[in-house]
């Protein structure tokens, strides 16, 4: 699996990058709900992966033994998605609006407020 | 002793929920919103009072030990940073009953403003790298909603360019999470700065550094990752500008300083270096940006990136001097840079224009607002004996001393071209006949009573600006203490630790 995940998210963070870069209103929040997954991935996967080892302390014993999955990143994790799930939320309701107020999808249109005059 | 602490950060949260409560009955919401800020204005000064005495305060929550649980920890930087923005946040609510209209309070300004209130000051109190994401998170979507409340044109745009930079700066600020976790196995921030001195390469703690830098740079609007700031900064009405100048960028320079005194200390070339460039070229193009705008408050937002460049000189040279200077630049900044903003509010209403080119004659008809002005205005470029000066006066002494003369001639230049700023405000709106003179100005006649109750915050600050400048002494002193704390971060690890007893 740790040689796998590296790839994924940086395919994930190229993918959401390329998408930013488009002029397109919706994919621009696409790209940016995939960054968003990158950085989750990336939290979870840094932090090193133990597979079928919950940090359980078995019966008898009286410290854990090595190697045991560590809970913090996937708490971290889940905390992260939740939080970015409710920017998201704001994100998109927020272009829509902005869509129709402005009637344009193209980001390159939206040079008014920063321009000289 | 602990419950200081907490109570700073409850009521905030309390008044917002309560008002939430209340959506439709707007007096009961500024009743609510007006008493929660005022107690929280005296729980801050209590909280900063027994600092004072105690050093640092730590709160481990739910009792769970310092480097398990989460820990809101005070000290000089943190209590200082919570009771300005517990009195700007009195002081602007204040402002935003004449400023912000029926329809905003309607949508839930007040919640929303007491909201701001409590993610910011959890930022300042917040002991844990993953719990100051948290915050930062909350500040975020306040300051979305607040920026985009209205839905008028201008403030769409601007709100999808600032939404946008600061996803993408959540973004970072979690993969630098994850990367000092993975490299060092902890999120407390007094543990990590003990832990940092472990780490076998270098380079990974570098990388960390880059991701915190990025976020933290687009938070606080630094050279090259700005553009956020000039695009949306004008766009909403003056009274959330001005809270959003005086505390969201300084929340990210809080970071700036936390960060860089206590976590990566280590010494780096790459990182001064990577810091003393960004300064100077902040400070300098965003000088340069605001002397290019011929509006009242696109050159005042576009300054914030030059004064932002200041704060991060400070960190940069990094001597107790310098931090001295960063800790009363930042109250000196979150004053007249709020109070200017309100001055542009006012005069707004008073001309109906934002436009230099329609403005003028404003001295003549109110010469009172007119030295209001100058009083903020010459203390942003620096004018002795007010407050600006002794902030500048002290960074620049602090360059000398470190021997950067390219970063203090960059400063010095910064400093001429504000007042070239400042100045072609005041001869444009202030000082030059009004160029409509002749047709007859309603909206001059409407409200002269309203508009002197509007004065009353913007000369409220200006006392609090003189003040700082003729007593600078008792300030100046107290970010000396903040400073030498920065400096020696054993005291903030002992504390939340608890190796101390």
């Amino acid at each position: 699996m740790e040689d796998v995940l590296p790839f994924l998210i940086g395919g994930l963070y190229g993918g959401g990058i390329y998408l930013i870069l488009h002029r397109s209103f919706v994919k621009l929040i696409i790209g940016l709900i995939i960054l968003g997954y990158a950085s989750n991935l990336m939290l979870f996967t840094i932090s090193r992966i133990t597979r079928g080892a919950p940090p359980l302390i078995p019966e008898g014993a009286t410290q854990l033994t090595e190697p045991f999955a560590d809970p913090l990143p996937q708490a971290l994790v889940l905390t992260a998605i939740v939080i970015g799930f409710g920017i998201q939320a704001f994100a998109i309701v927020l272009i829509k609006v902005g869509y129709l107020t402005g009637d344009t999808d193209d980001l390159d249109k939206l040079n008014t407020t920063d321009r000289l005059d | 002793m602990e419950n200081e602490l907490l109570i700073v950060l409850l009521i905030p949260l309390l008044a917002g929920i309560f008002n939430i409560f209340l959506w439709r009955n707007i007096p009961g919401q500024k009743v609510v919103f007006f008493l929660s800020t005022i107690v929280m204005v005296l729980a801050a000064a209590n909280l900063l009072y027994s600092v004072t005495i105690n050093e640092v305060i730590t709160l481990q929550s739910a009792g769970w030990e310092a480097p398990f649980g989460i820990s809101l920890v005070a000290d000089y930087l943190s209590a200082l940073m919570v009771f300005l923005t517990a009195l700007m946040g009195l002081i602007i609510g204040v402002f935003s009953l004449f400023d912000v209209d029926k329809k905003r309070m309607q949508f839930g300004f007040f919640p929303l403003f007491s909201f701001l209130l409590f993610s910011v000051s959890g930022a300042f109190l917040s002991g844990d790298i993953f719990n100051l994401y948290v915050w930062f998170e909350i500040m975020l979507i306040s300051s979305f909603v607040l920026m985009a409340l209205g839905n008028t044109k201008p403030q769409l745009e601007g709100a999808i360019k600032y939404v946008t930079m600061n996803i993408i700066a959540s973004v970072f600020f979690l993969a630098g999470i994850g990367v000092t976790y993975g490299i060092t196995g902890t999120l407390n921030m007094a543990e990590l700065s003990v832990l940092m001195n472990s780490v076998d390469d270098p380079n990974l703690i570098l990388l960390a550094m880059i991701f915190f830098f990025i976020a933290f740079g687009v938070k606080s609007a630094v050279f090259p990752l700005f553009s956020w700031l000039p695009a949306s900064y004008h766009t909403p009405p003056v009274a959330i500008t001005a809270i959003f100048s005086a505390l969201l960028t300084k929340v990210g320079v809080y970071a700036f300083i936390r960060f860089f005194t206590l976590i990566f200390n280590q010494e780096s070339q790459f990182t001064d270096y990577l810091l003393i460039t960004t300064a100077a070229t902040t400070m300098f193009i965003g000088v340069l940006g605001a002397a290019a705008q011929m509006e009242f408050r696109k050159i005042l937002s576009v300054h914030i990136i030059s004064q932002i460049g200041y704060l991060i000189m400070g960190i940069a040279i990094g001597t107790k001097m310098a931090l001295t200077g960063v800790v009363y630049f930042i109250v000196h900044i979150i004053f007249v840079k709020s109070n200017l903003f309100l001055i542009s509010g006012v005069v707004n209403r008073l001309k109906g224009s934002f436009e230099l080119k329609k403005l003028g004659g404003v001295y003549g008809k109110y010469p009172f607002l007119g030295i209001l002005f100058v009083i903020s205005a010459f203390s942003l470029a620096g004018f002795p004996p007010l407050s600006g000066f002794w902030a500048k006066f002290a960074l620049v002494l602090a360059g000398l001393e470190a021997k950067e003369y390219l970063l203090v001639f960059f400063a010095l230049i910064t400093g001429f071209l504000t007042l070239y700023s400042m100045t072609k405000i005041w001869n444009e709106v202030f000082w030059k006949k009004d160029p409509k003179e002749e047709e007859t100005d309603e909206i001059n006649e409407e409200e002269p009573v309203n508009i002197k109750l509007k004065m009353i915050p913007v000369a409220f600050v200006t006392i609090i600006i003189l003040a700082l400048g003729v007593f600078a002494e008792p300030v100046f002193s107290f970010a000396e203490m903040t400073a030498e704390q920065l400096l020696n971060p054993h005291i903030y690890i002992d504390a939340v630790l608890g190796l101390d007893q």
